[in-house]
């Protein structure tokens, strides 16, 4: 019996949190937070390796053409990302 | 060498090494491995892992050594046991061991500390519902 | 209240389903609404398992017998930590762990993705919400932990003394951590295969998880080691045994795993082996839950034939097909554009790297189960015991110990020998001093494995210290900090980096531990009498005399009887103490003597270990009760039903003719170089994993804040 009531009790409680979605209207926003998000993880992520890349340099483990080449690739990359983060609205 | 060749010279070394440790490892393993039986099953002359119950009554020490029958896990045909080495903790008459050796002369002469008991039955079959 | 318990579980079923189906339906349909819905059914199913857990908790505390877990694991007498712990003590309760673990990770990470990865996290949660269903079913089918006693008991089994000890309690919750936690990345794996999205993007949202699972993991696996060497009477710390080799292989994929992601992120390669290393891992953790309770390896672990073995073995059996089969139908889109440039770079060390580790896992794969292949190949059931796995994985390791000193001083894509020269230069010359050294001031040469080992931890503790100190020297030239604000700046800025190579120094040190203590220990088992002693090492050990303490033993485990000894130990100047002893629980088996029955239950041993930098001295004892078995016998006879004062009178004086009149106890004696640099390698590499994953707070702001941003801009251009 108790299992019964307690069954139906939280089924219930469920069934009402997982039904608000289709309650609430308009993701338009949410879908262009979500491009900026990922576009914002790229971007950091490829910060990150041109500073690893600046790092190699100066530690020796590259040479300065090596290095050169490298930062001027990613650096153009990381622009891409800025000019797509740009265009969103 | 072009690049394409260099790779498949490198995939060719990759899977020979591969080939290599797969034929050591099946080698090694069947070579050293001790067969796993029961006590009605043992013969002499051949290095065995022994798996079965302690028999109710069997154990003894002297000196150094224990002592004790080990019997299939559903029969009765056992076999006597001397084992020196460490002794697990959970060894009790009743309690499923497995240990290596040899039969001697009717004796299964144990090595040195292979003795292995089974942990009490944590998670048995039986089930109390209400 | 227990049936609250179960509702909470059959809820939780129907939720996870739930959560799986709207989730794939609102993926394909392209509706936003129902991937939503999918999203909040886990977080209440996180909060279902939370309740449960809770209920079952609060039994475990009040001692409730009407709980049939309760009865079984637990008595009034048991020690509060021991009454929380004991949950997990059982099937139908690590049961319950792993779904309370699985839903409160994938809550975490489908809160933190919730606004990007929006074409993959559907697919993850639908994952995620199959593998919890998985267990739920399981409980609520077959092995439901609140099942009721129609007659509750007065008293609990009580826990098994075994595992009395705060390192074995401590341990299934954080090696299912580790199982559960890479069930995160395995999940958006999937979801980056069937959506085609298979850039780093999941690897990105997942990396943490990764690395904290597989951080808890390693130190599940040290804590088994651990409690094994300080709690078990035959002073190993690793025996090849089944289950460890179970939760080792998981973690060995893992870390597989973990090195090859760096090469996708980088350059994009590798990504094949990525998918098929997280579905490896994941399949492994899966084989590492089950292998423990399913009877088809015999160990020490193993409990026989258990209820719900064949239902994992499906389980299993379908995750592996399912995952082959979108690797294989997904392989176009994996395959890389880039290409290796050059062996010496750090891409082609990490290919060389997956290789070994792999190589490892199914070494351990095939002795553990050798058994079984055994047996289908020639009917005979046959097994391979350490000295098999010790020959055959002891050269893998140092393959692998040489690769973890060489890889982090590359650079990417390729190292020009001119390079190669000036980064390995300073560490080889410091591996040639250590070699020598070695040689002329130590009899390590007496075992060449170990010798080469030893030379290997220098070369990546050298490596590592020059990255260090390059790093910041780098920095200063730059900034001109002082060297510890530099040092500290350059690990805060390159956390993964640093934490990494902190990783690297850590397993060398337990490697080196591990190698000492192998090849170098000492151990003799001895019968003695008091007042004699004998010599082991170097040392002198003399057996004092006996202890016997009643109800009240050291280790606090609540055992009524604790017989031991005290033994000195000399050697030169250095003089100490140990006091191993032997407790012993009472069975409740009713065909035994009522005073029989305190020596006939379990019994464990208290061993004593002298912990020290350069060796442990490690003693147990096991008294000889032979002696007391004639008075024993003579108080079951004359005492037949005697109450609990009577039988504690009869015990006292038992344990005091013991006492007094000692029969020869014997003695295990091992000394062993270097044990705790083990531990301590193990706590290096935790540190360097915890720095590892770390999150840095200017990244995180950055983006909170132009998310910000975006939404201001959007709300004035409406008003």
């Amino acid at each position: 019996m108790e299992y019964a009531l307690a069954f139906l009790l939280l089924a219930a409680v469920v069934a009402l949190v997982v039904a608000l979605p289709f309650l609430r209207t308009g993701s338009a926003e949410a879908e262009e937070d979500a491009r900026r998000a990922e576009l914002d993880a790229a971007k950091e992520a490829k910060y990150r390796e041109i500073r690893d890349a600046e790092l190699d340099y100066r530690m020796g483990k590259l040479s300065q053409e090596d290095w050169r080449a490298v930062d001027r690739e990613l650096r153009s990359e990381a622009i891409e990302i800025l000019r797509r983060l740009d265009r969103l609205p | 060498m072009d690049p394409a060749r260099k790779r498949r010279l490198r995939l060719i070394v990759a899977l020979g090494a591969a080939a290599a440790l797969a034929s050591v490892l099946v080698y090694t393993s069947f070579s050293a491995s001790t067969e796993a039986s029961k006590p009605s099953q043992v013969r002499p002359g051949h290095a065995y892992e022994l798996t079965g119950k302690v028999v109710n009554g069997s154990v003894s020490h002297a000196g150094d050594e224990l002592r004790f029958r080990i019997r299939d896990r559903d029969g009765h045909r056992s076999v006597p046991v001397r084992y020196a080495g460490a002794v697990p903790d959970p060894f009790r008459e009743g309690r499923e061991v497995i240990v290596s050796g040899e039969l001697r002369s009717g004796t299964f002469v144990a090595e040195r500390d292979s003795l292995v008991t089974k942990c009490p039955s944590k998670f048995t079959k039986e089930k109390r519902r209400s | 209240m227990a049936g609250i318990g179960s509702a909470c579980l059959a809820v939780g079923l129907f939720t996870a389903l739930y959560a799986a189906g709207v989730s794939i339906y609102g993926a394909r349909r392209g509706r936003r609404a129902w991937v939503t819905s999918g999203r909040r059914a886990i977080y209440c199913l996180a909060g279902l398992m939370v309740a449960g857990t809770a209920i079952l908790q609060s039994a475990f505390l009040r001692s409730d017998f009407s709980y049939a877990l309760v009865a079984e694991g637990s008595s009034t007498d048991t020690p509060g930590f021991y009454k929380v712990t004991a949950m997990w003590a059982t099937q139908d309760g690590s049961l319950l762990l792993w779904a309370l673990l699985l839903s409160l990770f994938s809550a975490a990470v489908l809160f933190l993705t919730r606004r990007s990865l929006r074409e993959i996290a559907p697919y993850a949660t639908a994952v995620l919400g199959v593998v919890a269903a998985f267990f739920l079913v399981l409980m609520v089918g077959w092995e439901n932990p609140f099942d009721t006693l129609a007659a509750p008991p007065m008293e609990g089994n009580g826990l098994n003394p075994l595992l009395r000890h705060p390192a074995m309690m401590i341990h299934p919750p954080v090696l299912y951590t580790g199982y559960v936690g890479f069930s995160i990345p395995f999940a958006f794996a999937v979801g980056a295969l069937v959506t085609r999205r298979t850039g780093a993007d999941w690897i990105r949202a997942t990396r943490r998880f990764a690395l904290v699972a597989w951080t808890f993991l390693g130190t599940g696996i040290m804590l088994g080691a651990l409690w094994s060497y300080t709690e078990l009477g035959w002073g190993g710390y690793w025996a090849w045994d089944p289950v460890e080799n179970a939760s080792l292989m998981p973690w060995l994929a893992g870390t597989a795993f973990l090195h090859s992601i760096m090469v996708q992120e980088k350059r994009g390669m590798l990504r094949i082996w990525n998918v098929s290393l997280v579905c490896g891992t994941f399949v492994l953790a899966l084989i590492g839950t089950f292998l423990v309770r399913s009877g088809i390896l015999d160990s020490i672990h193993a409990f026989g034939a258990s209820t719900i073995g064949t239902q994992f073995l499906v389980f299993i059996g379908v995750v592996v097909a399912f995952s082959v089969a979108l690797i294989l139908a997904r392989l176009p889109d994996l395959r890389s554009r880039a290409k290796l440039d050059s062996l010496l770079s750090r891409e082609a060390f990490f290919l060389l790297n997956n290789l070994v580790l792999v190589g490892l896992c199914l070494v351990i794969m095939w002795g553990t189960f050798f058994p079984l292949i055994s047996e289908a190949l020639t009917g005979d059931k046959a097994s391979v015991g350490p000295p098999w796995f010790d020959r055959l994985t002891v050269p893998l390791a140092i393959v692998l110990v040489l690769l973890s000193g060489i890889g982090p001083v590359l650079a990417w894509r390729r190292v020009t020998l001119r390079g190669l020269r000036r980064v390995l230069v300073a560490p080889l010359a410091l591996t040639l001093l250590a070699l020598l050294a070695l040689l002329v001031l130590t009899d390590a040469s007496q075992s060449p494995p170990s010798l080469v080992m030893f030379c290997l931890v220098t070369f990546v503790l050298a490596a590592v210290g020059q990255e260090f100190w390059r790093g910041a020297s780098a920095r200063r030239t730059v900034t001109g900090e002082p060297w510890p604000r530099a040092l500290v700046r350059l690990a805060g800025r390159n956390r993964r980096r640093y934490g990494g190579y902190l990783v690297h120094a850590g397993i060398a040190v337990l490697f080196l531990g591990v190698a000492a203590s192998s090849a170098f220990h000492d151990q003799r088992d001895v019968r003695l009498s008091p007042g004699q002693s004998f010599r082991t090492g170097h040392y002198t050990v003399t057996y004092r005399k006996p202890t016997a303490r009643l109800g009240g033993d050291s280790a606090g485990t609540g055992a009524p009887i604790s017989l031991g000894a005290v033994l000195d130990v000399k050697k030169g100047d250095q003089r100490f103490t140990l006091h191993p002893a032997r407790n012993y629980y009472p069975t409740q088996d009713p065909s035994k003597g009522v005073v029989s029955r305190y020596f006939e239950g379990e019994a464990n041993s208290e061993v004593d270990v002298r912990w020290g930098l350069k060796r442990d001295f490690w003693l147990a004892v096991r008294p000889d009760l032979a002696s007391l078995d004639r008075p024993i016998r003579e108080a079951d006879r004359r005492f037949p039903g005697a109450s609990n004062d009577v039988q504690a009178v009869v015990i006292a004086a038992l344990t005091e003719r013991y006492r007094s009149h000692p029969p020869p106890a014997a003695f295990r004696a091992i000394v062993s170089p270097l044990v705790l640099w083990i531990w301590i390698g193990g706590a290096i590499a935790v540190l360097g994993a915890l720095i590892a994953v770390w999150p840095a707070p200017e990244a995180r702001l950055r983006r909170v804040r132009s998310l910000y941003a975006a939404r201001l801009g959007r709300e004035l251009s409406r008003a």
